[in-house]
């Protein structure tokens, strides 16, 4: 049993009211809110330990780097990546797949070979391969979904052939809640040769992810959806790929030897960190995981499952409501349209009542077309919510509908 | 403390339900997309201006949140048999009633029925719902075929 009390307390930010209401934090897969160790980490590194890495032989440099590269195997373990050399640290999930894109794509995807993506993925999931592909005259196939917002596996299956040099996949969509089946769909697609990319900015703090056990080729994913500061990701990926890939920025921090004539680039993961990193925000990442670790995935689990059903059974019940992603494998999202009132609209009057919910296409645009709307209202869910919320929404979206009846 | 029904007005919520000029027009020498890409409201906005240079029909079509489709209804409304040369100042006026101080009393008299959108200026992130369709038929009237965005 989880302690929500508790935990409410160690995020500070949730203990206020917005317009004279209890906020209810509703739109955890747009950011997530960061505990007092997270935000204790990050000030604590900048009133005491602030320096840069990797270059001072002083007491604050090698504090500083040890705190960092503390992080790194944090982040390694919390993964089971095989090393802390698979461990990139990147802006984000965005960066991350531009980097694979830009770095691994460019040296191994050519004209005429195909990547295979799905329909539900975010648009930072297809605007770097749509880039690459125009620049190498590649192309971008696209999988389909099902009413319910799941991917329709033997459509997907057929679209993979020797043509596939990646497939990239999300592991838990944004807009619509939906888990992917990422162990078959890495399998499948290990079989034709192709290269995985797993999109895990929503998963990664629902979801236990061994990278080992999955045999993905690259996992990438935000700190910030997990407790942690913006700003700073992870690309973890096999090093024997690593290895073989050329690097995406050039700079400080990721070379041996630089002379006018030649660039001797430094070892992972450094070859692929140019210029001085979010020092603070990979403290803080780690701090992050550890606060999930500390719950432990079987605990989160069993709570989120509990909230969605509740969120579910309420949402179900409510006249005029339509769901909008209704995968059998689901986590924390209720994304809908209600009849009568524009979800756009619906942001703005529940927010009067001290709730923040998503109102938009959710960087989806292809999700929206599919289901044709133009955008959904979308409440999504993560450790700290009550059922008191969940009811506190409904109430609100009632009151909406009453505006326009 | 400011009320959501000062935002969503009867009158707002009535135009919503039920625009007005809502539809393609059969003849008209003006058109333009107008598209805000936060909320996915999309309108299209077509002008009929005769030889006298009045704007003899006006008309709106897409679908957008409350606060849009309200306000292109109230737009079309009112500019509907207005000379096309007072559009610059017609403009203007919105503009500047959805963007000034919230203590600034709107000038009613001259806003008529588009007063009722003030409201707008206690919601920031909505003001751009409200002045799309103005910024549509703005490059409509000035035939640019750019997608009027309000970001
Ligand atoms: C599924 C998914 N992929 C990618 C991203 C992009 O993450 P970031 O903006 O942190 O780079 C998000 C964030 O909204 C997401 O939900």
């Amino acid at each position: 049993m989880m302690d929500i009390a508790k935990i409410r307390a160690d995020f500070p930010i949730l203990s206020q009211q917005i317009y004279g209401k209890e906020l209810a934090y509703l739109d955890n897969a747009a950011t997530t809110q960061k505990p007092q160790c997270v935000i204790d980490a990050i000030s604590h590194y900048y009133a005491f330990d602030n320096a840069n890495v990797h270059r001072g032989v002083h007491a604050l440099s090698e504090r500083a780097t040890a705190e960092y590269e503390g992080a790194r195997k944090i982040i390694a373990g919390f993964f089971n990546a095989r090393s802390e050399r698979e461990v990139i640290f990147t802006r984000g999930t965005t960066e991350a797949i531009n980097l694979i894109a830009s770095s691994w794509g460019g040296a191994n995807i050519r004209s005429g070979d195909e990547v295979l993506i799905t329909h539900m993925e975010h648009h930072s999931n297809i605007v770097p391969w749509q880039m690459l592909c125009e620049h190498v005259g590649a192309t971008l196939k696209v999988a389909p979904i099902n009413d319910a917002g799941e991917l329709i596996m033997h459509e997907f299956e057929a679209l993979l052939s020797e043509r596939t040099k990646l497939v990239g996949v999300v592991h838990m969509s944004n807009a619509l809640g939906t888990i992917n089946p990422i162990e078959a769909i890495i399998e499948k697609s290990h079989a034709v040769g192709a290269k995985v990319l797993i999109d895990g900015a929503q998963a990664a703090a629902h979801l236990a992810v061994d990278v080992q056990a999955l045999d993905c080729d690259f996992y990438v994913t935000s700190a910030h959806k997990m407790y942690g500061p913006t700003g700073i990701g992870v690309l973890i990926g096999k090093e024997d790929i690593l290895e073989s890939m050329p690097p995406y920025q050039g700079g400080g921090d990721m070379i041996r030897m630089v002379t006018f004539e030649k660039t001797e680039y430094n070892d992972l993961p450094y070859k692929f960190e140019a210029g001085t990193p979010h020092i603070s925000g990979a403290n803080g990442f780690g701090k992050a995981i550890e606060y999930i670790q500390n719950i432990g995935f079987e605990a989160i689990s069993t709570r989120e499952k509990e909230l969605l059903a509740y969120a579910t059974s309420k949402a179900e019940a409510f006249d005029g409501l339509r769901q909008i992603g209704t995968a059998r494998e689901k986590a924390c999202v209720l994304s809908f349209v209600l009849d009568s009132v524009h979800p756009h609209d619906l942001g703005t009057i529940v927010d009067r009542d001290g709730i923040a919910i998503r109102a938009g296409h959710h960087c989806a645009m292809p999700v929206m077309q599919f289901f044709k709307v133009p955008a959904t209202a979308r409440a999504s869910f993560s450790i700290y919510n009550t059922e008191a919320e969940v009811d506190a929404l409904f109430v609100a979206l009632k009151k909406a509908q009453d505006i326009f009846a | 403390m400011f009320d959501l029904r000062d935002l969503y007005m009867q009158v707002i919520v009535d135009h919503n339900k039920a625009p007005r000029n809502f539809g393609v027009l059969k003849e008209y020498n003006h058109d333009a997309d107008g598209y805000n890409p936060l909320c996915g409201d999309k309108l299209h906005v077509y002008v009929h201006v005769n030889d006298d240079e009045i704007i003899e029909d006006i008309s709106f079509e897409g679908e957008g949140c409350a606060i849009s489709v309200a306000s292109a209804s109230l737009m079309t409304e009112t500019l509907k048999g207005k000379p096309i040369a007072d559009f610059p100042d017609s403009f203007e006026r919105f503009q500047h009633m959805v963007t000034s101080d919230i203590n600034e009393e709107p000038d009613e008299e001259k806003l008529g029925k588009l007063a009722v959108l003030a409201g707008v200026r206690e919601f920031p992130s909505r003001i751009k719902c409200a002045v799309l369709c103005w910024h549509t038929l703005k490059s409509a009237v000035e035939d640019s075929h750019e997608i009027a965005k309000t970001e």
